[in-house]
Parts: structure tokens; sequence; C-alpha cells
């Protein structure tokens, strides 16, 4: 399985988790927890597309 | 005068100056120089990329829907998340594609690849047709903001007027080229303006906890998902139809053909996600405007109204003054892109002997009526700019199946299969637009209609394949009679 596989996790975090993570409380970091998963949501998908990034060896072809 | 009224008039007045310095002065390439670095920070980059997530859509719209919607703003921070991750995959075979063939706007990408024109000539109808809500969007800020400036004593119908006169004016004065150090100016501007608004509105309110608290006691439910009809479904939908059509506008497709090599796209996924965070700072705005400016009928005004109410004269003056450049500069290339499309892929084909300066003129007339008829659209609708861009998202996202099948599978798709579900998903998403219907079975419509799009796409393809091959396979034996033709399918 290709690493680019990876890129599927934010995405089903977003899509899948927003059932679970549609509430107002807990207020964490002084958001209503919807807008605060989406926030770690964000951060989360950054990380992993760096990932595929770095393991994808398209990217380390000479250009 | 009053003090906004003097600032917001030179903010224009500078965005005029710098239209004009740069289209005598050599262009300047924004990208080219930001990527290089040129003599600039990664620090001053990192900036503008910042200031460039702002258009009146985040910033005015975003607040107003924080204020008006609650919840269900946080689709605005989900979908470009998603946008970033199918970029990775999306953008580097258009880009191969597009370099190999030396395409130039995104009809070409469709003429290109099923051969016809005609096919060409649709994806520019329906790309102007999303242009207008998106463009009206700015122009409604543009009106607001001249409004707000004027403290209430000039009409709306008369500031939109003025917007619609500053857009087009501004367009035909700084040339196709666009002027980047305007952009320069907004993007750092916008930036500012909107983390000092952000921090200091929830402050006065007594801070992001408290003010949450207070908002979820005085509504509860209205900070999570379900109030009007938006739900969890509408929000994976609305995530799906808006981050599938984010690159489908015709003005980021055609910019995906100006970057230097494919690499750019995949290193771009791995931290553009990040600068959505800077959209925090203009919902915490439009929350706190909920318990400083409580009950606007108009949820569009919702920061600016709260700015008004805390900050001085001068400080509204500057933060409107921002905003106008937030809406001058998407809106310039919006009316730019209309003008280019209709000029190049609607009035070329139809005049192949039209000479570079008619084609121009085309476009610069272009420019003016597409300015018209959204002004026309503006007066008298109190929707909210959210709700705009959605309406936009609706018509443009119908690019996308085919755009994914010519990248993916491309034996899947033939020219009346695209033409077929790209046609089906517009008409059903005008029905929707004129019935009223925005949410269908809890579902965005413009979902709803993507979905038939793709259904259809996938079985007239199926359908039509034998028909398709051999049109292919006639044409290939038939190219030079038909290119001195011109005339095409």
């Amino acid at each position: 399985m290709s690493i680019r596989a990876l890129a599927l996790i934010p995405v089903l975090c977003i899509f899948v988790g927003v059932v679970f993570a549609n509430r107002t409380y807990p207020i964490v970091l002084g958001m209503p927890f919807l807008f605060f998963y989406m926030v770690v949501c964000i951060v989360f998908t950054s990380l992993v597309m760096a990932i595929v990034y770095a393991c994808d060896p398209a990217n380390r072809k000479e250009e | 005068m009053s003090a906004p009224l003097v600032i917001i008039a030179v903010a224009i007045a500078v965005a005029f100056v710098l239209a004009l310095w740069s289209r005598a002065h050599k262009r300047m390439d924004l990208e080219q120089w930001a990527v290089a670095g040129r003599g600039f920070g990664a620090l001053f980059v990192f900036l503008l990329l910042a200031g460039e997530i702002y258009t009146t859509f985040t910033f005015l719209g975003g607040s107003g829907w924080a204020y008006g919607t609650g919840g269900p703003a946080a689709y605005i921070l989900a979908y470009g998340a998603v946008a970033y991750v199918l970029s990775y995959f999306l953008l580097p075979p258009i880009w191969r594609y597009a370099k190999a063939r030396n395409l130039l706007s995104q009809p070409d990408f469709f003429t290109a690849q099923f051969d016809s024109r005609l096919l060409g000539a649709l994806v520019a109808i329906v790309g102007v047709i999303a242009l207008v809500p998106y463009l009206q969007s700015q122009m409604t800020g543009l009106g607001l903001i001249v409004q707000m400036a004027s403290y209430g004593r000039l009409p709306e119908a008369w500031a939109i007027a003025i917007a619609m006169l500053v857009l087009a004016l501004y367009v035909t004065l700084s040339g196709v080229h666009g002027t980047a150090w305007t952009a320069v100016l907004k993007d750092l501007a916008i930036l500012a303006v909107v983390v000092a608004v952000g921090i200091l509105l929830p402050a006065r309110v007594g801070g992001l906890h408290a003010m949450f608290t207070s908002i979820a006691h005085l509504r509860p439910g209205f900070l999570q998902l379900g109030a009007k009809g938006m739900g969890v479904p509408w929000f994976i939908s609305t995530v799906a139809l808006t981050g599938l059509g984010f690159y489908m506008w015709p003005h980021a497709f055609g910019a995906v053909y100006t970057a230097k090599n494919e690499r750019v796209f995949r290193r771009n996924a791995t931290f553009l996600p990040l600068y959505q965070l800077i959209l925090l700072f203009v919902f915490f705005a439009g929350f706190a405007a909920i318990l400083i400016v409580p009950g606007l009928k108009n949820s569009n005004l919702a920061l600016l109204a709260a700015v008004e109410h805390v900050f001085p004269a001068w400080a509204v003056g500057v933060i409107g003054g921002a905003g106008v450049l937030t809406a001058m500069v998407p809106g310039s290339l919006m009316l730019m892109t209309a003008g280019t499309l209709v000029a190049e892929n609607l009035y070329r084909p139809l005049r192949p002997n039209a000479g570079a300066g008619e084609v121009q003129t085309v476009a610069r007339v272009v420019v003016w009526l597409v300015a018209a008829v959204t002004f026309l659209f503006s007066i008298h609708s109190n929707a909210a700019i959210v709700a705009l861009l959605l309406m936009g998202y609706n018509f443009v996202t119908q690019f996308f199946p085919s755009v994914f099948l010519c990248v993916w599978r491309r034996a899947w798709v033939t020219l009346p299969g695209a033409a077929c579900g790209i046609l089906v998903g517009v008409l059903l998403v005008a029905y929707f637009a004129l019935t009223d219907h925005t949410i269908v079975a809890g579902l965005n419509s413009g979902f709803i209609a993507l979905a038939a799009n793709f259904v259809v796409t996938l079985l007239v393809s199926a359908a039509t394949r034998s028909w398709d091959m051999r049109r292919t396979a006639l044409r290939a034996a038939d190219i030079p009679v038909h290119r001195a033709g011109e005339y095409d399918a």
C-alpha cells in the first residue's frame, strides 16, 4: 500500500469525526468543542501531509 | 467629512495610484519573487500568504456567518484542509497536461481533453455564471463599507453603485495583469486588522471563554451544528462540495498552470492547511458581535457594526480601508477572469480572424457588462455573503466529475458524458436556486446536483464509448482539413 493512502486519515477525521465532535462543551482553549476539533483536524492534516510528502518517492526524483 | 470616509477614500486612491504605477513600470509577478524570496525574508512571505486567505467572503462573510448561524461557520475551517489534501493528488497531473499543451485557461483544458470547442465554450459560460455570485459578495461587502463610512447617510443602492464603478474602473485601469503591489498592501493591512479585531472584540466582552459561555447560555445549541436545517449531513455535504470545488474556480484552475514545477503543489499541501487557522480571528470577532451589537437584521454588517460600536472613528476608517482593498483585489481578479473567459473562449472561436486588439476590447466590454449584471443582482439582495459564495460553489463544482475522471480514469469519460454531466448538474443547481432550495433532505443542494452529475457522466460515457472512439479516429485522420476550417463540434 502506498504511503499516499495516509492522506485519507485526516479526511476521515473531518468527515466522520464531525458526527462525534458536534457539541458545544467542553469549551477547550476558549473555543466551543466543534471549533476546537476542527482546529485539531487542520493541524493534523498538515502533519500527515508533511509525512506523505517526505516519504512519497515522487518527490525524490530530480526535477 | 467624517474621518472614516477620508481614510477609505485614501485607500481607494492608493489602490488606483498603484494600479497606474505598476502599469507604467515593469510588471511584477508576486508569485515569482515570493517563491524566490529575492530580498524578502521568510517572515514577509509568511505574512503575505496569511493575508491572502482574506477576501470579503472570509472577512465580512465569515464573521457574519458566525454572528447569524453560529456552528455551521465551522465548515469554512474544514473545507480548506480537504481541498489541500486533494490538491496533492489532483493538481500535478493537471499541471503536466497543461504544460505539455501550453494551455492558458480552464476551458482550454476541456477543449483539449475532448477535442471540442463547444464543450470549452460551455465551461466558459458556466464559469462566468459561477463568478457572478462570488463577485456579488465582494461588491456587497464594498458597498457595506462605503455605507458604513457615510454613517448610513448614503442609500444602499448608491453605495453598491459606487462599489461597482470602483471595481470596474480599477480593472480597466490596472489592465489584464493585475497589480501585485495592491495585493501586498491588502494582504498586510487585512492581516493586521483581523488579528487586532479578533483579539480586541472578544476581550471587550470578557475574553474567549467567557464570551462563548454566555453565547451558549443565551442560545443553547447555537455553537454547534443543527440550527436552521444545517446539521451534520449538511456539514459533510458542504465540506465535500466546497473542498472538491476549491480548485475548480476558473481563476484558481488557470493559476495552477503557472506553477514552476509539480512538486510545488505537493509541498504547498503540507503547510497551506495551517493558514486556515488565521480564520479563527474573524470568527471570534463575529461571535463577539453577538454580545456587542445583538439583533442586527443584516448579518453581513456584524463585524462593521461591532467595530463602529467599540473603536474610535480613525480606527473604523483604517478597518474600512483594509476592507475596501480586500474586496477590490479578489473582485478585480474575478472581473478580469470573466472578461478573458468570454473573449478568449467564446468570442475568439466564433471569430477566428479577430486580432489581439479586438479580443482585448471584447474583454474590456465584458468586464463592464458583468459588473453591471452583478450590480443589478446586488441591489435588491439581502443574501448572506457566505450564501452567495456557496451558490458559486454549487455551479463551479459541477466541473469536478469530468476533471477528476480525465485525470484518474480517462477511458471512463467521453465528450457526450462530460457535456451531459455538466449540463445536468448546472440545470439542477439552477432549479434549486430558482425554487429557493439551498438544503434538500438535510444535504447541501449543490452536493445532490454533483452526485447526479457524476452518475450521468459515467452512464452517458459508457453508452457513447464506441461513438467517441470512432469520432477520435475520424478526427485523427482528418486533422489537416479540419484545422484549416476552424469550425468545430
